[in-house]
């Protein structure tokens, strides 16, 4: 018991003094993880919106295929981003394995199926609502894309956070493909595990108390946005 | 079992005037079944230019998915709706304009939700500003043109819906049940707009149950019970000399219920 205080206090005053370690380590989770998350918006919200908006052969497959992978095992992205990237992989020459950019990579293809099926439900629903005054107005489908994924998206903030969440409290994949090497690929979640085995509980626990506070604060933010929406009917 | 219609002396509707101009719209043998259901059965339909029909009948009737089908948001399972004499293609349905029983309006302001709809028909500049202006104020709504569009009053949002149609300069404007759920104040200046419109050359096709709302702004009436046409003329016509049975019950305020229950007798007939 004696200890778990001891590593309470020790932390707390890591994080107080802005420990440039750990400021380095807490920059680049944000780095990678907000990078990811970002890349995998890009791809999910449209994916999502047109599997919910239009009728393409394939259509049923791509909305199981998206929810099946929402609850892909980390390690096993991690494994096989490490096989794509190792010299010896189709991406090897790119030498990219062990870096920011390979832990980027994994992350988004988590969270890909997690932003796009969230999406699609979501856009499923407003659609049901616009579809026949989209219809009697002509709109085309580009147009009701990009409208319903604008008006949906207060709801989506929730799909990113969510993302967001996954994200950032991953550790499987990035230890894999990113090595947790000091200085270059080291992360909150890879440093708790490191720290934890090593004994070093102090820098473990403050890694854990900002990672708690960032989701808190991030969790925080998103509810201001969402309840101001609604107060406008906008969600 | 449908020959509970209407062996009147009256010729089928819109073709009372034989030399008339030829129909803006018109349903020929018009049919929807779903899931083994006749819910729309043969229904003739001619509309003329910058007239006002009424579509009346009770709930069931087929009357919003009568206007679901001429406006092209349906397919029938037979028959055709033309369009100027052509079979209704996209451009057709761009002439045309429909307001929805609820209001559907974008999660936008009051401006935006206008300037949406122009924006998709292609109207961009000072003269998708100086159309917003004249929606906002024949609407009634400019104090409110930077308000949340789904925080308005039902009245509100109903007017918006339907300036917004009437922004795209369709050549006709469909209508289904636009004030049900509004209050006396609220249809009235609904209808002043549908009015102001079809005096601008507007055709309005119109389903109501409002039997007041169907003297007020009826020329044609179209009296759909069970996905058939029972009685169709013009509107004083039908309303106050009905010569079929469900309009006539409708007329007097009975509730009708014969034709229904005909379906139901030729099943078990058919069973035993």
């Amino acid at each position: 018991m004696h200890s778990f205080w001891e590593a309470f206090a020790g932390s707390f005053g890591l994080v107080l003094a802005l420990d440039p370690d750990l400021m380095e380590i807490i920059v680049l989770s944000m780095q990678v993880t907000l990078t990811a998350v970002f890349l995998a918006c890009l791809i999910g919200l449209p994916l999502g919106a047109a599997t919910a908006l239009y009728r393409f052969p394939g259509r049923t497959l791509v909305s199981v295929t998206l929810n099946a992978l929402m609850g892909l095992p980390p390690v096993v992205v991690g494994l096989f981003v490490y096989l794509l990237l190792s010299a010896s992989g189709p991406l090897g020459p790119l030498r990219l394995l062990y870096t920011p950019t390979a832990m980027i990579i994994a992350q988004m293809i988590i969270v890909t199926p997690i932003v796009a099926a969230l999406t699609r439900q979501v856009a499923e629903d407003l659609n049901r609502e616009y579809a026949e005054q989209f219809a009697s107005l002509g709109v085309g489908p580009i147009d009701r894309m990009v409208s319903i994924l604008w008006d949906a998206r207060y709801g989506l903030l929730t799909v990113a956070l969510a993302g967001f969440g996954r994200a950032v409290a991953e550790v499987g994949a990035v230890i894999i493909v990113g090595g947790n090497i000091n200085h270059v690929t080291r992360v909150m979640t890879t440093t708790i595990a490191l720290e934890t085995s090593k004994g070093n509980l102090q820098l473990a626990l403050a890694l854990g108390l900002v990672l708690l506070l960032i989701a808190f604060t991030v969790n925080a933010c998103v509810m201001a946005l969402r309840s101001t929406a609604a107060r406008s009917a906008y969600a | 079992m449908r020959e509970f219609a209407f062996d009147t002396a009256q010729e089928p509707f819109g073709q009372r005037h034989p030399d008339e101009p030829a129909p803006q719209l018109e349903a020929r043998n018009l049919s929807f079944s779903a899931g083994g259901l006749q819910l729309l059965d043969k229904v003739d339909l001619k509309i003329q230019p910058g007239s006002r029909t009424l579509i009346v009948g009770p709930n069931g009737a087929g009357k919003s998915l009568l206007l679901r089908l001429l406006h092209g948001l349906l397919k029938p399972s037979a028959g055709e709706v033309r369009w100027q004499g052509n079979a209704l293609d996209a451009n057709g349905k761009r002439a045309q304009a429909m307001v929805f029983q609820r209001p559907v309006l974008l999660r936008r302001s009051v401006f935006a939700n206008l300037k949406f709809a122009l924006s998709v028909r292609g109207t961009r500049g000072t003269a998708r500003q100086q159309k917003i202006e004249r929606a906002l104020a024949s609407a009634g709504l400019g104090h409110l043109a930077n308000r949340p569009a789904r925080v308005l009053s039902g009245g509100e949002q109903q007017r918006l819906a339907v300036v917004r149609a009437l922004a795209c300069d369709p050549e006709l404007l469909f209508l289904d049940e636009p004030t049900a759920n509004l209050d006396p104040a609220s249809t009235a200046a609904i209808e002043d707009l549908i009015l102001e419109a079809n005096g601008r050359g507007v055709t309005i096709v119109l389903v109501t149950h409002d039997q007041g709302q169907a003297r007020r702004l009826g020329e044609e009436l179209v009296f759909l019970q069970d996905g058939q046409v029972a009685e169709a003329g013009p509107a004083r016509q039908v309303l106050d000399t009905p010569q079929s049975e469900p309009a006539r019950a409708w007329h007097e305020g009975r509730i009708y219920l014969g034709p229904n229950t005909q379906p139901l007798r030729a099943r078990q007939e058919r069973a035993s």
